[in-house]
């Protein structure tokens, strides 16, 4: 594939959601950027474009990405999957059971963070749970309720797998 | 007040807007896009204090899709919430690294950026003020030459041409200097931190379009849309009636979004751009150098006691590092000497609040609004005055705390209604913290647990005229949809409006469609959401609005049910006769009127209008504060519990507890969010969190990496929330305000936990092991 440099754009095919869309890019679109201004997707945040707070977090071949910190290109035939493609998931009925979504805008990232977690760590405890999520920021919480709700979905086996090549 | 039994009021529902929260499908405003748009970009100051030379926009222009470029000329005059100081964008001067020189409308973000940084400012650098102690002294270099020409747009503020005061307010209550000569015992104190953030996990953004007929549409993510009119009125000369305003859910606010920044450079870009759309949305770095931020504080507190520990006189000096402009700073100098004391009932009274101009970015409201700033100050002083009275803090506190008969600094008299029991939020966080195992326990060979504590107190200083509306409209299936202006940004106040609506209405919560959106011609004004005022403005005004609808509906029932309206009463979603509830007529059959057999039809739909303004509230006595600043003042008691380690003076937090007298608590479960997220607010700005300027006034730490909050498993172990109801008689069932407090006492009992620990007087923030080191090593001071 060619991408051009800069001034033109070229035509790319990304893999969200279990769908094929074409998206029209720049070299130095950010997935982020692509998902949100091309797709619609606008769940995941840009909140410091700096891989610093985790609001932009989607899943990319399985594994958590800062999708500030991607460029679209990158993600090219692998399989993407944002906050939109994890309806009814449990850990979102757990954020919204255990008290752990306020002012929402950091609740995508925590929740496909979240999600990333238990796929690889399904019976992580406190100290896995706390490392994993250090890269989420939450400024309305105490942090303690997000706490709550990853716990509760640790030990459940109901989740479902994402759409991933794994 | 209503002491019938309650279905919905005090109960934990579930907040209405989190299952579309956790599916990322809400839309903030910064996630909606229309074909077209344009973006702006801002061109900001590298200088935190100079004259503009010249601005060269030639290779700026030379960027394509380029379409306007703006600079101060265009509007060469001040405008402010509360003194009108500050030029939207820079004119001839700037006066903080990061402020708006120029900006540059483009068709795509990047290209705005790439020309931004292609606009050329020269600039002839000034002395910079990098302080408020430097701002204060004689001589200084001055951030504004002419202060004594600006436009008061609110009364409380005394700008001192010739110097940085921007604001130098008052109190005066009974005779501290003769009741300070007697004291038996005194302490004074002095205490100092820096600028901080409030870093909202959105930052803001704003779009705004004029339409071919002049009207002005805005659409931010702001906690005062009627005052984005008020300003566009003020200042830009626009119709109040030709200004609309659109606000989404908001990602996080915490003052930050209460005052106006954004929404007039945007307006300023679309008019450069023939009134097309424009976006102006903040990246992070910008959201914290170039817009508000929270007040940095340097303060001296005198307080003497008789034989007893009884308060006598406090005095207390308050330099508010307001920045390069006063905005809501003018407004928190004064609303931190109108509570200086904390709640303390102390006689004699002796207050200087200084707003200062310095070479830092502009504050505004942050959280708590001047109370966790003078808290940490006043109860680290009370902690130092019961060491040297070797007294028990607590007993300390509780000897001269603040009650029902008393009267606050300005001189309100306090009554059962209008303020909370202090003493009982005390002695229930005392019991939480198991404050009588110890305050003080050497756990290991370099672990200390220790334990501080807060007493807390606040009023809202609304405008005296601050109100709020509310229209409740009846649906088909009798069901009701409640439009306010409330601005859900967090706090769950949506869920809460629609909690009085169900309880007064005696419906389930299932029947109630809160609006989430708000706009300024649909919904009645509110003052803003800000102040913690919200359940108990809006609250009042949706209880009014309620029972304007059961007149209604009793009134069409009446005639359905040929029997007069007082015999009739509502409940289950419908209207029915008192003696005989089988006998009654469902809401459905009467929200649109009610039809009879033969088609003709009565009473029409259904449509409650209830209103709310503050009563008896005045401003403050220039030399005095005499006067009535706010409705009530809420209180609390706050405790902390560190486990530090001797040997590397870092710390674990263990416990955070908050025990909150906000009178009737409508929903205890968002209640106790507001308080731990609080908490976990306070803590991570008085461990961590501070701006960092080099000599040249130029901010170092402008992002989340550098800035830090304290992140996920840095937060205590355990947050303990419980609540005193004193009612108060003019809320709604009861309701004070409650948003704020969680992180009023929180900087004060960390510090006075780890002032224990460390035996040393912990007296500037934040506490990094750093700062504990060194003043224990300089044998504290």
């Amino acid at each position: 594939m060619i991408i051009s440099n800069g001034i033109t754009k070229s035509i790319i095919q990304l893999h969200v959601n279990g769908e094929t869309h074409d998206t029209v890019i720049r070299s130095a679109d950010t997935l982020l950027h692509t998902l949100r201004e091309q797709l619609g997707l606008t769940g995941a945040k840009k909140a410091c474009g700096n891989g610093d707070c985790g609001a932009c977090t989607v899943l990319v071949n399985g594994e958590s990405m800062h999708s500030c910190l991607s460029l679209a290109i990158e993600a090219v035939n692998q399989p993407i999957t944002t906050i939109e493609g994890l309806l009814d998931s449990p850990i979102q009925k757990a954020f919204i059971e255990n008290w752990a979504i306020q002012c929402g805008y950091c609740t995508p990232g925590f929740i496909v963070n979240t999600h990333a977690l238990i796929t690889k760590h399904p019976n992580a405890g406190d100290e896995v749970i706390e490392e994993w999520l250090q890269s989420n920021l939450c400024r309305c919480t105490g942090y303690q309720e997000i706490m709550a709700a990853v716990r509760t979905v640790c030990n459940s086996s109901q989740l479902r797998t994402p759409p991933t090549n794994e | 007040m209503d002491t019938s039994i309650r279905s919905t009021v005090g109960k934990s529902e579930q907040r209405i807007d989190t299952v579309e929260k956790a599916t990322g499908r809400v839309r903030y405003v910064g996630d909606y896009a229309v074909p077209g748009m344009l973006y702006a970009k801002l061109v900001t100051s590298t200088e935190a204090h100079a004259n503009i030379k010249a601005i060269d926009t030639t290779e700026a222009w030379k960027v394509p899709g380029v379409r306007a470029i703006v600079t101060g000329e265009v509007f060469p005059f001040h405008i402010g919430p509360i003194l009108a100081d500050r030029p939207p964008l820079a004119f001839e001067k700037v006066r903080y690294y990061g402020e708006p020189v120029a900006i540059v409308v483009a068709d795509h973000e990047h290209q705005g950026k790439l020309a931004a940084s292609l606009v050329k400012v020269e600039y002839e650098q000034l002395p910079v003020v990098n302080s408020v102690k430097q701002a204060f002294e004689t001589g200084a270099p001055l951030v504004h030459t002419d202060s004594g020409q600006y436009m008061k747009i609110i009364s409380d503020v005394y700008p001192v041409p010739g110097t940085n005061i921007g604001s130098h307010i008052k109190i005066r209550k009974g005779d501290f200097g003769t009741a300070w000569a007697a004291c038996a015992e005194t302490v004074t104190a002095t205490y100092s931190f820096n600028l901080s953030d409030h870093a909202a996990l959105e930052t803001r953004s704003t779009r705004v379009e004029i339409n071919p007929a002049g009207k002005v549409i805005v659409h931010s993510c702001t906690q005062s849309p009627f005052t984005i009119k008020k300003v566009l009125n003020q200042f830009f000369s626009i119709e109040v009636g030709n200004i609309m305003v659109h606000v989404p859910l908001v990602g996080g606010a915490f003052g930050g979004k209460g005052t106006i920044q954004l929404e007039p450079l945007a307006y300023l870009a679309s008019k450069a751009v023939g009134g097309k759309m424009v976006k102006l949305q903040f990246e992070r770095e910008e959201d914290m150098r170039t817009a508000p931020c929270h007040i940095g504080f340097d303060a001296t507190i005198k307080l003497g006691v008789d034989k007893g520990g009884k308060l006598l006189a406090g005095q207390y000096t308050f330099l508010i590092d307001s920045g390069a402009y006063t905005d809501q700073a003018a407004g928190i100098t004064r609303a931190a000497a109108l509570d200086c004391t904390g709640p303390y009932d102390i006689p004699n009274v002796w207050c200087d609040s200084y707003c200062m101009y310095t070479n830092h970015p502009f504050a505004t409201s942050f959280r708590g609004y001047g109370h966790p700033e003078l808290t940490f100050a006043v109860e680290r002083t009370m902690d130092q005055l019961a060491r040297k009275l070797n007294m028990d803090p607590i007993q300390l506190r509780l000897l001269n705390c603040i009650k029902p008969g008393d009267t606050t600094p300005t001189q309100s008299v306090l009554t059962a209604s209008n303020i909370g029991d202090v003493e009982k939020c005390m002695l229930r966080a005392k019991e939480i913290i198991e404050w009588d195992k110890g305050e003080r326990i050497e756990v290991g060979t370099e672990i200390v647990r220790s334990k501080g504590i807060s007493m807390i107190w606040k009023t809202s200083t609304t405008a005296t005229n601050a109100q709020a509306g509310a229209v409740l409209i009846f649906e088909a299936d009798g069901t009701v949809n409640v439009n306010c202006a409330a601005i859900e940004l967090g706090q769950g106040t949506k869920t809460i409006l629609g909690q009085i609506a169900a309880e007064t209405l005696k419906m389930g919560m299932d029947k109630i469609h809160v609006t989430m959106e708000v706009n300024t011609q649909y919904d009645p004004h509110q003052w803003r959401t800000v102040a913690s005022s919200t359940t108990f403005l809006a609250g009042q005004a949706v209880l009014a609005a309620a029972k304007d609808a059961i007149t209604q509906l009793k009134k069409t029932a009446a005639i359905v049910l040929q029997c007069a309206e007082e015999d009739l009463d509502v409940g289950g979603g419908r209207v029915y006769l008192k003696p005989d509830p089988s006998h009654g007529v469902d809401f459905k059959d009467i929200a649109l009127g009610y039809t009879f057999p033969n088609g003709h039809a009565i009473g029409g739909q259904v449509v409650g209008v209830g209103k709310h303004i503050q009563r008896h509230l005045t401003p403050m006595d220039k030399e005095t504060g005499f006067g009535k600043p706010g409705p009530w003042w809420s209180v609390g008691a706050q405790a902390v519990e560190v486990e530090w380690n001797e040997r590397d003076y870092t710390y674990k937090i263990v416990k955070a507890v908050t025990v909150l007298d906000g009178g009737t608590i409508i929903n205890p479960m968002t209640a106790t969010q507001q308080m731990r997220g609080g908490m976990y607010m306070g803590l991570s700005f008085a461990s961590t969190e501070s701006f960092i300027f080099n000599e040249q006034g130029v901010m170092q730490n402008p992002d989340l990496r550098n800035y830090q909050l304290l992140r996920f498993g840095e937060q205590p172990a355990e947050y303990l929330v419980d609540f005193i109801e004193t009612p108060s008689a003019d809320g709604p069932y009861g309701a004070r305000g409650i948003g704020e407090y969680g992180v009023i006492g929180m900087a004060a009992a960390l510090a006075n936990s780890l002032s224990v620990a460390a035996q040393v007087e912990l007296n500037e923030l934040p506490l990094i092991p750093e700062f504990i080191w060194r003043t224990k090593k300089e044998g504290g001071k």
